[in-house]
């Protein structure tokens, strides 16, 4: 009981970004049915843009939080860009073609991506500049930090005004329709480049956001952070129902708390003969354990017929 | 094998021509560089990945994209029956069997799980399965030390046929033979038995049987094929093949690590099959040559290149040669979907588009 709570709370934590990710995932492939291998490298981006204004900012002497906000403000069209760009050159002109092609299409894009950004920011570990003053708290036992506070808030904040762009808003209804049937959506009057071409812009803007919590809680950007991060995403994704808004959290928030809780009880468990280095093991086995007890997911998923 | 001459004695003459370069090849690489029989080597095994994975993603229609689990099994096994490690030292045609065996045991673990799985979803769980053999291995060093972790396995035994070593270099006739050329050789042999047996199996009941699943898995199970049966034959075949030349990689390295093993390699693999024409096992053969040879052929231009036109290193080889690998994996999907030599299927179906795209611009 000792380090349940603490690694219930960093769980969470962590739980919350995969939740952000996941949610671009999962809207990515309910409307197209592609697994957008190059989310992850997104999500780097976000990260490694907002870094390096940080560092340039630092010395301006300004607030540490107007910092970071106006770091991440500038990520977030960053990422929406090269978003777009993903889908207009590489997916675009794939939409009818076999299954296979936009998946290899996607890893492609993602190792472009990830070696473009080793081009600019060089091997090396990024760091994030110390401009924000750790304050811990302590509650039963365990600590919470401020950072985990932020990153929680964030993305309930993010989760919340997706759900609210797609289901009270014009926009989120026909990025609904056309996740549900594409043909129809376009006999009503739908543009389906654009809607397609949206869920892409805002899952970037999304990632950049997580990108950024990503990088203040470990500390570091690295042009490689991204890939696991994806794979991950996208296991809680279909855990919770692809396609599924509110699975895409669910089924992020408790990967995050499974594998911090499994990480912290596995030496225990096993009488110490495997540890916490097999952490990463476990989103694959939750994967692969969903995958053959319940294909759909916790909550459903949402597919639409694919043309 | 169309582009062979259809007159039976010149179809003979073209191939023993063929073979005769082929076996001549070390000798004419090693006056250019003793480096390029080794990057050779390498390249075979490439191929023979390729064409195990083909049996995969080509003839049943499987994406596997966790296939270089199998190439570690398999040379693990090998690392692990012929090293100091263990102290074990049996021969190499014991060895062999029990790696392709056990890789043909995790191909059906892989497989049994997965069967009703649709494509997307396979992709995903044979990645992870790919993540997980790798973080074992990497991990399998306590309390029982059995992968020896990230240090790896090194001071692995070479191949051993009588008293001629394949790691020593020997005179034979006088002409030098050097350790390398000898696995070329080996290779090369077993190269050529692992396409006999490929193309027996795509023109076989099996082949067919994988055909159909591939095209129409609910046509096909209506018509009698059992397709539980047909996929697991699939996985374990395809990673049979991986394991055989997981244990040739391991004692032509000397030493294994789990940082050969990583997802990218995985990635690599499927590249070859696809970017050369899936299901076909010429078309996979080039694909791995070239994915193969031109990093390589880039890594000794590159560098002068760059050096003469700007002063300095601009881009690193690995780097650009990553890039080039993206770059033209998004550019042969958009404009080549079938790959560069399309198999039998595609290309009628190519065909039949073309003719119905040429009628609906006629009328």
């Amino acid at each position: 009981m000792d380090i349940f709570i603490q690694q219930l709370i960093n769980g969470l934590t962590l739980g919350s970004v995969y939740a952000v990710v996941a949610l671009g995932y999962t809207m990515v492939y309910g409307i197209i049915q592609l697994i957008n291998f190059a989310h992850g490298e997104l999500v780097m981006i976000g990260a490694m843009v907002a870094f390096t204004l940080i560092g340039v900012l630092v010395p301006t002497g300004m607030h540490p939080l107007v910092i970071v906000l106006l770091a991440t403000g500038c990520s977030i069209p960053a990422c929406m860009l090269i978003g777009y760009a993903m889908e207009r050159l590489a997916y675009r002109p794939l939409r009818r073609a076999p299954r296979l092609a936009p998946l290899i299409t996607a890893i492609g894009v993602s190792i472009i991506l990830q070696h473009l950004a080793l081009l600019v920011w060089s091997r090396n570990n990024l760091a994030f500049p110390q401009i924000i003053k750790t304050q811990a708290y302590h509650i039963g036992g365990a600590t919470i930090t401020n950072v985990q506070i932020a990153i929680m808030c964030m993305s309930l904040i993010m989760m919340g005004g997706l759900a609210l762009l797609v289901y009270r808003t014009r926009l989120g209804t026909a990025m609904r329709a056309t996740a549900q049937n594409a043909q129809v959506a376009g006999l009503m009057g739908i543009d389906i480049n654009r809607m397609i071409a949206a869920t892409f812009v805002i899952g970037a803007a999304l990632a950049a956001v997580a990108g950024v919590m990503v990088g203040s809680y470990y500390g570091i950007a690295h042009y490689q952070m991204g890939a696991l991060l994806g794979l991950k995403a996208f296991s809680a994704a279909v855990l919770g129902g692809i396609g599924n808004l509110p699975g895409a959290m669910l089924g992020g928030l408790l990967l995050g708390v499974v594998e911090a809780l499994g990480a912290g009880y596995i030496g225990d468990l096993t009488g110490d003969v495997f540890g916490s280095n097999y952490q990463d093991v476990f989103a694959f086995l939750v994967l692969i354990a969903v995958l053959v007890f319940r294909p759909s997911g916790l909550l459903g998923e949402r597919v639409g017929d694919r043309a | 094998m169309r582009f062979l001459p259809g007159n039976p004695g010149l179809r003979w003459a073209a191939l023993a021509l063929i073979g005769l370069v082929l076996v001549a090849l070390p000798f004419a690489l090693s006056h250019v560089g003793t480096a390029w029989v080794r990057i050779t080597n390498l390249a075979i095994l490439f191929t023979l990945l390729a064409l195990g994975l083909n049996i995969v993603v080509g003839f049943a229609g499987l994406l596997d994209l966790g296939y270089v689990a199998f190439y570690a099994v398999g040379a693990y096994a090998y690392a692990l029956l012929a090293s100091p490690h263990f102290g074990l030292h049996l021969p190499f045609w014991v060895i062999l069997p029990i790696g392709a065996a056990t890789a043909a045991l995790f191909g059906l673990l892989l497989g049994a799980p997965t069967l009703k799985l649709r494509g997307d979803y396979l992709a995903i769980v044979t990645l992870g399965f790919g993540e997980i053999v790798r973080i074992f291995l990497n991990n399998l060093a306590r309390p029982v030390n059995i992968t020896n972790g990230p240090q790896g396995i090194s001071g692995i035994d070479p191949f051993k046929i009588g008293p001629v070593s394949f790691a020593k270099t020997d005179t034979v006739f006088g002409v030098m033979v050097s350790g390398p050329m000898k696995y070329y050789w080996l290779l090369l042999l077993v190269l050529v038995a692992v396409i006999a047996i490929n193309l027996r199996l795509q023109n076989s009941r099996i082949g067919r049987a994988w055909e159909a699943v591939r095209e129409d898995e609910i046509a096909a199970r209506a018509m009698g094929i059992d397709t539980t049966k047909i996929k697991l034959l699939a996985f374990a075949m395809g990673a049979s093949f991986g394991g055989v030349a997981g244990g040739m990689f391991a004692a032509i390295q000397g030493f294994i690590s789990p940082e050969s093993f990583v997802l990218v390699e995985s990635i690599m693999v499927v590249s070859m099959v696809v970017l050369g024409g899936m299901g076909n096992i010429w078309g996979v053969i080039l694909g791995a040559l070239l994915l193969s040879f031109v990093p390589e052929i880039l890594r000794y231009t590159v560098e002068p290149i760059q050096k003469a036109a700007f002063g300095k290193m601009l881009v690193e080889p690995e780097v650009l040669r990553m890039l080039i690998f993206g770059f033209s994996l998004v550019l042969v999907m958009l404009f080549r979907p079938a790959g560069l030599l399309p198999s039998a299927v595609r290309r009628r179906e190519l065909a039949a588009r073309g003719e119905g795209e040429l009628a609906e611009r006629k009328g």
